[in-house]
């Protein structure tokens, strides 16, 4: 029998929230939460009574190891006074949220609630650089654990192999990194938000304080080329490549669509949906692509009856600056092998045709891992709603963007898409 | 015949003999390392136990410079970064390994394609001693 490709029910999206990103040591995940949530409410134009929520679904990687904290539904459930509605937990390393986001339409969608509220949240800033890493490299394959490979190491594995297909080397890298700072001072929640020319003054005003001769950079990419500058975490990935470590939350309220107006007069309304899984490294037939990403954009396209032209902004799941390049590719905004050089030709700019990343990207606005899936529907939803201040995507006609979100090292992907009727 | 199980555990036991054993799908033909239970092309499930030459070519890699504590109690780190890498098997099939035999500090010299031959190496881990395939050109 074939599949369904649509949903029995519609699903509206009508408030958000996401905190400020960053470190904060002195707050935890229920601060987190608590802040998102307000926001969230407040959000909603018409009001809303947060008794009605019928269930939650939050996404967390591993608080379990972050913070020695596992079970973190009814903590949420107890911090809204949702007691005793069922909350429920889902877990998919970085894409968790985007599943607490799924698994919430697929809820409203099956006729059993109609209002639900979808989170995400994660709190890093308690543990070392290197107890992250090693937290991170859990959501990695065994095998690849086993010989050795990072996080980092296993995204800069794929880029060499980016690089040997299609001829391209590190400056493909600069031109993303280069092109989302240039969106992260435009986004007052982003964790760095700072332009690599900010970065570059910086430098030199350290520099001039300590009395040490000033750095000179003719550019941006001569700044990113410096290895002092930017150092080296695993070849070809280097500090500038990679997303921060994060804390922060993000929510959203679901509603089902016949009830949609009650909450606001312009709702955004889910076009479609997918989510794939991927194998790891040894066993991917190529190393240049997403499985579970372009399984999940084959999913949400067919759903929305939609094409990848159709799509007029994206964000994309840019933990290290090469899958931002290989994500466009697997969700068909350029042929494979053509993403580094629309990067570089400046497509994907706020200013271009199909901007990617405005909220600039987990790489400055910050990855708190389990909170990324909804924070990436969080920029799609204010960007629709046309809200998003000074990085707003300048199109008069702004209707249709997506969020893409990966989970581990391509295990899971998910891609979802939504629409301003 | 060998009735050991197809699961990493047997094929951890064939390095320490220092042989790369993986699975053949009695069904399709199709092969698998580490060995698979369940045949991924056509979910098949019985299997016969194959040694692959250790010969093949890098297909893809890393330099390492922060390295994870595992690595770090070994030595490794910024000034002593390590590869690891995606390397092809004349057979066809794929495995993640370290590679030794490159100047990890130059990565841009290292070249995808480069050829590769497999050697077990022995490592203390707490009292067991374990065997750890690498690959070196």
């Amino acid at each position: 029998m074939a599949r369904k490709v649509k949903l029995s029910r519609g699903v509206a999206v009508v408030g958000g929230g996401l905190t400020k990103l960053g470190l904060f040591k002195d707050r935890n995940c229920k601060d987190f939460f608590a802040e998102a949530f307000v926001e969230m409410v407040g959000s909603i134009d018409k009001g809303f009574d947060p008794k009605d929520i019928d269930a939650v679904y939050i996404g967390n990687y591993s608080n379990d190891f972050f913070v020695n904290q596992s079970h973190w539904g009814p903590i949420i459930s107890d911090l809204l006074g949702h007691v005793p509605k069922p909350v429920t937990r889902t877990e998919a390393a970085c894409a968790s949220s985007a599943l607490a986001f799924r698994e919430g339409v697929l809820a409203i969608a099956s006729g059993l609630y109609d209002i639900i509220l979808v989170g995400g949240f994660e709190q890093m800033s308690k543990r070392t650089t290197e107890e992250v890493a090693e937290g991170l490299a859990m959501a990695s394959s065994p095998y690849e654990v086993a010989a050795g490979f990072t996080f980092p190491g296993v995204f800069g594995t794929m880029a060499t192999a980016y690089f040997a297909k299609y001829d391209a080397d590190r400056e493909a890298l600069f031109n993303v990194t280069i092109k989302s700072h240039n969106n992260a001072p435009l986004n007052p929640k982003a964790q760095f938000p700072m332009s690599i020319r900010d970065f570059m003054s910086v430098r030199i005003e350290r520099s001039r304080k300590k009395g040490e001769p000033l750095p000179e950079w003719k550019d941006e990419k001569e700044f990113l080329r410096d290895p002092v500058a930017n150092p080296p975490v695993a070849w070809p990935m280097h500090l500038f490549d990679c997303c921060p470590i994060s804390d922060g939350a993000s929510c959203i309220l679901l509603v089902s669509e016949e009830i949609a107006k009650n909450f606001t007069d312009d709702p955004i309304y889910l076009a479609g949906m997918g989510q794939g899984s991927g194998y790891s490294l040894h066993a991917k037939k190529d190393l240049t692509t997403y499985e579970a990403t372009r399984a999940a954009a084959k999913e949400a396209y067919e759903m929305a009856g939609l094409t990848p032209k159709d799509i007029q902004f994206s964000e994309v799941h840019d933990c290290f600056s090469i899958a931002e390049i290989v994500h466009i590719e697997d969700l068909g905004f350029f042929k494979p092998g053509e993403g580094h050089k629309a990067v570089a030709e400046g497509l994907t700019r706020l200013d271009g045709p199909i901007p990617i990343n405005t909220s600039g990207g987990l790489k400055t606005k910050g990855h708190p891992v389990g909170a990324t899936g909804i924070a990436q529907l969080y920029e799609v939803w204010v960007q629709l709603r046309g809200k998003a201040g000074k990085r707003q995507v300048p199109n008069q006609d702004l209707r249709i963007g997506a969020a893409q979100n990966l989970g581990g090292t391509g295990g899971t992907s998910t891609f979802i898409i939504l629409e301003r009727r | 015949m060998n009735q050991k199980p197809f699961s990493d555990t047997s094929y951890e036991q064939s390095l320490n003999e220092g042989k790369i054993m993986g699975s053949k799908c009695k069904k399709c033909g199709a092969l698998a390392l580490p060995p698979r239970q369940i045949c991924v092309s056509c979910f098949g499930s019985e299997m016969e136990w194959v040694q692959f030459k250790g010969i093949g070519k890098l297909t893809a890699f890393t330099s390492i410079v922060v390295a994870p504590p595992y690595m770090a109690k070994e030595g490794f780190g910024r000034d002593n970064p390590y590869t690891v890498g995606v390397v092809e098997l004349d057979e066809g099939v794929k495995v993640v390994s370290r590679i030794v035999g490159v100047d990890s500090k130059k990565p841009e010299q290292i070249k995808v394609g480069t050829p590769l031959k497999a050697e077990f190496i022995k490592k203390e881990e707490g009292a067991e001693i374990k065997t750890i395939l690498v690959f070196k050109p």
